[in-house]
């Protein structure tokens, strides 16, 4: 616990000086997609990597944070500061009356039912034309606002992302620490030797998938209000596979890895831009060895593939 | 006219049907020899459709002689994906195993689009598109075709999996891996024939659809997952089941696009696919502890 | 004396002159287009239209000794990814204009990005909600769907077939058309006796087709692009419906002809000019631009270039033109596009104005008809 808030202390600092580093430009427009995607991926990683419970619907409850927002805002003209926390609760509340039935199913019949789930919200909001505009998306979404601010730059908005990102990462790694985070690896390892301990696993299992579809909505209320335009289409069934992926490469039950595995996911398209139409092979390359060699995400492959060349160095110079 | 407009319906659902119903046997045979949902089962109805399209253009050969030549590309290329990517993997978890087929099917799509381009294909019908009447509706014979070979290998399935050793014995990976590794099966060998089997029906469900449907780089991902569907609503079965829940799924979704709204067509059918996981978690006819194969 | 002096300063000017030309700097245009995913259809040939031209414009000297230069990146028809590279070209790569997004859910993205830092933006996409209402910094070449709704109304009107079936696809084009299909029909006297839409990914669209036969239109139109109108003009020939069809301008090239085969005699849909270059009378103002567009495209491709290409074909000449005249910073550009009069393009004769950013009337679409396999224009 001490080990993992000091090194969030110095991973805060980090993100404060980032700025100053890059000296504004376009990484920092990239680096806000970096937070949001950090926290989408924390939201999931709670659910896949402590509960041991898959989704591959994410995108819907991201994205029904970003709808609930947008029309709050733009059709009913609600503060973006209240329409945010109305839009949590409207997608808490519809989680965890989804969770009870959906977390009774296990494996890939999970799979499915979440992958469903994010399919139906999906076609929602591309037929709901006059609420949501359909699949020619809804524009005019207001910037937020605090005391005069407008965080309408990539800079603001980078502390802003970056200030929620932060809250969610140091909230989920209490969390972890906490009794409920023991009692959740416990349901994740054993069902059953959990329920035996006395732990209410179909419960604990709909509040983390509740907590983690807030989480989402939350991000998706703030990427709407940085993008001011949100459409369906960034809220499909490849988003929630690309989520999963972040959360898998980073490393499982990691909520730095999560961050690691985020932060790969965004920038890679920045390197692959150069091999131009070859990306979508590399990208799926990529996925497959790094399943195949780093089992346990970057967070604990690095460590080992550090100590692996190291160790070799040392060999050699022994002999 | 009314009465009409339903058979219609009915034979355009069943003939999409039995489609997703090819590519749900496909899911199913991965998944019950090896545990595995296959995300790229879909590239391989791609990889049948796009095959055929380059044997028939390129290698000009004949309909008869093309058709088995895709077929046997896709199946080298699903032996690939087995020996190079699920082989040797050392943490065989399942989320792990999604993983690795998801990033397969998006390697998979990204070398056909290299290629075959970006471009939608259109393969010639087996012969020709007068269409047949049928009461008051109307079905391509085509659809026959379709009907036909979907009928076809389900009997052979049945065969394999009934009256060939290999085909026990992957019945017995089936019930128990361990055990039937304990008896002398060799387990990775009939992971490997059910790679081999799977993809050469995904294969021949691409090549048999291609002249309706068109194809392109990108056609397995919808047709894979409606597939996928099917074997739910089938209870994973290898057999008969999956092809109801197939015919089942295409029927409903033509009605639902005809009678109520074509916008949330597949709304509704994810929506019934959703309550019949609520309700009956092992499939639609499966009992609590039924035979998978 | 005066002569020598007169000669002296002659030969220092020109030698000024073509030190400047010489060390003119080259024009930085960033292009964004959906060279892969769903909308590749409309971003590749966009791509490849633009390479061209800066390659063509280029090799004959450049403009006004200025070198073009483009910097393209692929959005895949990603809003977020569009939102992202954006503001790369202007942050990082220095343009003075931007040519694109492809999709005009992408191009609503990135207006916001473009008004801020106030860089040109000359979309590639249809949606009339680009320029309507006119936003200062952006400019459109896509011909409005409300035109192409309006050639096909016109003509329903004037045959008399005034009950019509709608079938769109269910994403950011067909919702647009949809739109003002529903839009423009009163304006016609037309009336839409069913709605109905498809899935971009669907293979089968007799149950749709049933239920509009049901419904006994007039005519049917569909609002999609490939392959979904391929497979429905297949449909209704399977299900023998007699209403004549309509396609949208989505479908307007001969790979639509290849993949519906027989099922797409006697279909009508608006098309740009360019699929019928060589039938248009030399008094079209547009020929010359097209035939030359043509002739370049097979040179470069080895195939056909279609009006989607043309966007983007259209939108460099734009700049060129804007340079031509003087302009080399992204504010001046923007002045000098908004002056832009009677510029005949691809997608037609463009005049912008401070009020109207689209710049085409309602002769930048023929209503084509396809007979044996080819395109013939409906008089």
């Amino acid at each position: 616990m001490k080990k993992d808030l000091l090194l969030f202390s110095a991973f805060a600092l980090l993100v404060a000086a980032a700025p100053q580093l890059f000296k504004g430009g376009y990484l920092m427009n990239v680096l806000v997609f970096v937070g949001i995607n950090t926290m989408l991926a924390v939201a999931l990683n709670l659910l896949l990597g402590y509960a041991g419970q898959i989704s591959l619907g994410h995108a819907g409850f991201f994205g029904l944070g970003a709808y609930l927002s947008g029309i709050m805002t733009t059709t009913y003209s609600i503060d973006p500061w209240l329409a945010m926390p109305i839009a949590a609760i409207v997608v808490g509340i519809i989680a965890c009356l989804i969770g009870f039935p959906v977390l009774k199913l296990k494996g890939h019949y999970l799979a499915m039912a979440t992958l469903g789930l994010g399919i139906i919200i999906f076609i929602v909001f591309n037929e709901t034309v006059d609420l949501t505009g359909g699949p020619s998306g809804l524009s005019g979404i207001p910037n937020l606002k605090i005391a005069g601010v407008t965080f309408d730059s990539d800079v603001k908005n980078y502390y802003l992302i970056w200030f929620f990102t932060l809250a969610v990462m140091l909230f989920s790694l209490n969390l972890a620490n906490s009794r409920v985070g023991r009692a959740l690896r416990a349901v994740h390892d054993s069902e059953i030797a959990a329920q035996v301990l006395g732990v209410n696993a179909r419960i604990l299992k709909v509040q983390v998938f509740t907590l983690s579809a807030i989480i989402s909505s939350i991000a998706g209320s703030l990427y709407a209000h940085t993008m001011t335009f949100i459409s369906p289409a960034s809220f499909g069934f490849n988003f929630s596979i690309e989520l999963l992926t972040m959360v898998v490469i980073g490393g499982l039950g990691s909520i730095f890895g999560s961050f690691l595995g985020a932060a790969l996911l965004t920038l890679l398209p920045e390197f692959l831009r150069a091999v131009n139409d070859y990306d979508i092979i590399i990208y799926g390359a990529l996925l497959m060895v790094m399943v195949m060699f780093m089992p346990g995400g970057l967070v604990r492959g690095i460590p080992a593939l550090y100590r692996k060349i190291f160790g070799q160095r040392k060999g050699t110079g022994n002999a | 006219m009314e009465f009409n407009q339903i058979l219609q319906y009915t034979l355009s659902g069943l003939s999409t049907g039995a489609i997703y119903a090819l590519i749900g046997i496909g899911f199913s045979i991965i998944y019950n020899a090896t545990g595995i949902i296959n995300f790229a089962q879909g590239e391989f109805v791609m990889l049948g459709g796009l095959l055929t399209l380059s044997s028939l253009q390129l290698l000009k050969l004949p309909l008869w002689a093309a058709i088995p030549v895709s077929v046997a590309i896709s199946t080298v290329v699903g032996v690939i994906f087995e020996r190079l990517a699920i082989r040797p993997l050392r943490q065989p978890t399942p989320i792990n195993l999604v993983i690795i087929t998801i990033g397969g099917s998006i390697l998979i799509r990204g070398l056909a689009m290299l290629v075959w381009g970006k471009d939608t294909h259109a393969i010639p019908p087996f012969s020709g598109d007068t269409p047949i009447a049928i009461g008051g509706a109307t079905i391509l014979p085509q659809h026959l075709w379709i009907l036909a070979i979907t009928l076809v290998i389900i009997v052979f399935n049945k065969f394999y999996f009934y009256h060939t050793i290999s085909g026990k014995a992957m019945r017995a990976c089936a019930y128990n891996r361990r055990a039937a590794g304990l008896v002398g099966i060799d387990v990775k060998r009939m992971v490997l024939f059910s790679f081999i089997i799977s993809a050469a029906m995904g294969a021949v469900a691409g090549i048999i659809v291609a002249p309706l449907t068109m194809t392109a780089y990108d056609v397995g991902v919808m047709l894979g997952l409606k597939g996928f569907c099917a074997a739910i609503i089938g209870g994973m079965s290898s057999g008969i089941s999956t092809v109801i829940g197939g015919l089942l799924l295409g029927v409903l979704e033509s009605l639902g696009a005809g009678l109520i709204s074509s916008g949330y067509k597949d709304a509704i059918s994810f929506i019934i696919l959703l309550l019949i996981l609520f309700i009956r978690p092992q499939g639609l006819f499966g009992k609590a502890d039924s035979e998978r194969v | 004396m005066n002569v020598t002096v007169k000669h002296f300063v002659i030969a220092v000017i020109t030698l000024l002159f073509s030190t400047n030309v010489f060390a003119a700097a080259p024009i930085k245009i960033g292009g964004l287009f959906a060279v892969t995913g769903p909308a590749a259809f409309l971003g590749e040939p966009e791509r490849n239209s633009a390479k061209m031209v800066v390659d063509e414009i280029n090799k004959a000297g450049g403009v006004k000794g200025h070198k073009l230069e483009l910097i393209i990146y692929d959005t895949s028809g990603d809003a977020t990814k569009a939102v992202q590279l954006a503001t790369k070209l202007i942050k990082d790569d220095k343009v003075v204009a931007i040519i694109g997004p492809s999709t005009t859910g992408e191009t609503m993205a990135v207006i916001p990005v473009a008004e801020k830092e106030q860089v040109p933006l000359i979309s590639c996409s249809a949606g009339s909600k680009i320029s309507d209402p006119v936003k200062k910094w952006i400019f459109k070449t896509a011909q409005n769907d409300s035109l192409a709704v309006g050639r096909i109304f016109e003509y329903l009107q004037k045959a008399k077939q005034t009950n019509v079936s709608i079938l769109t696809v269910s994403d950011g084009f067909g919702a647009s058309g949809r739109e003002q299909l529903k839009s423009q029909a009163s304006k016609y006297g037309i009336t839409i006796v069913s709605d109905d839409t498809y899935g971009p990914k669907d293979t089968d669209m007799t149950a749709q087709l049933t239920k509009i036969r049901g419904s006994h239109p007039q005519a049917i139109i569909c609002w999609g692009t490939n392959p979904g109108p391929a497979v429905i003009a297949k449909n209704v020939r399977q299900l023998g419906i007699k209403s004549p069809l309509f396609m949208s301008h989505g479908v307007s090239s001969k790979k639509f002809i290849e993949l519906a085969g027989d099922a797409a005699e006697g279909i009508k849909l608006p098309s740009g000019k360019v699929v019928v270059a060589d039938m248009l009378p030399g008094t079209d103002k547009q020929k010359k631009s097209l035939m030359s567009f043509v002739k370049d495209y097979q040179k470069h491709y080895k195939a056909e270039g279609d009006h989607f290409g043309g966007h983007a074909w259209d939108a460099v000449m734009l700049i060129k033109s804007a340079v031509e005249n003087g302009a080399d910073s992204a504010a001046s550009i923007r002045d000098q596009l908004e002056k832009t009069k009677g510029f005949a393009g691809i997608g037609g004769s463009f005049t912008y104005s401070a009020l109207d950013h689209a710049g085409l009337g309602k002769d930048a679409f023929v209503l084509v008809e396809i007979k044996n396999k080819d395109w013939a224009i409906v008089k």
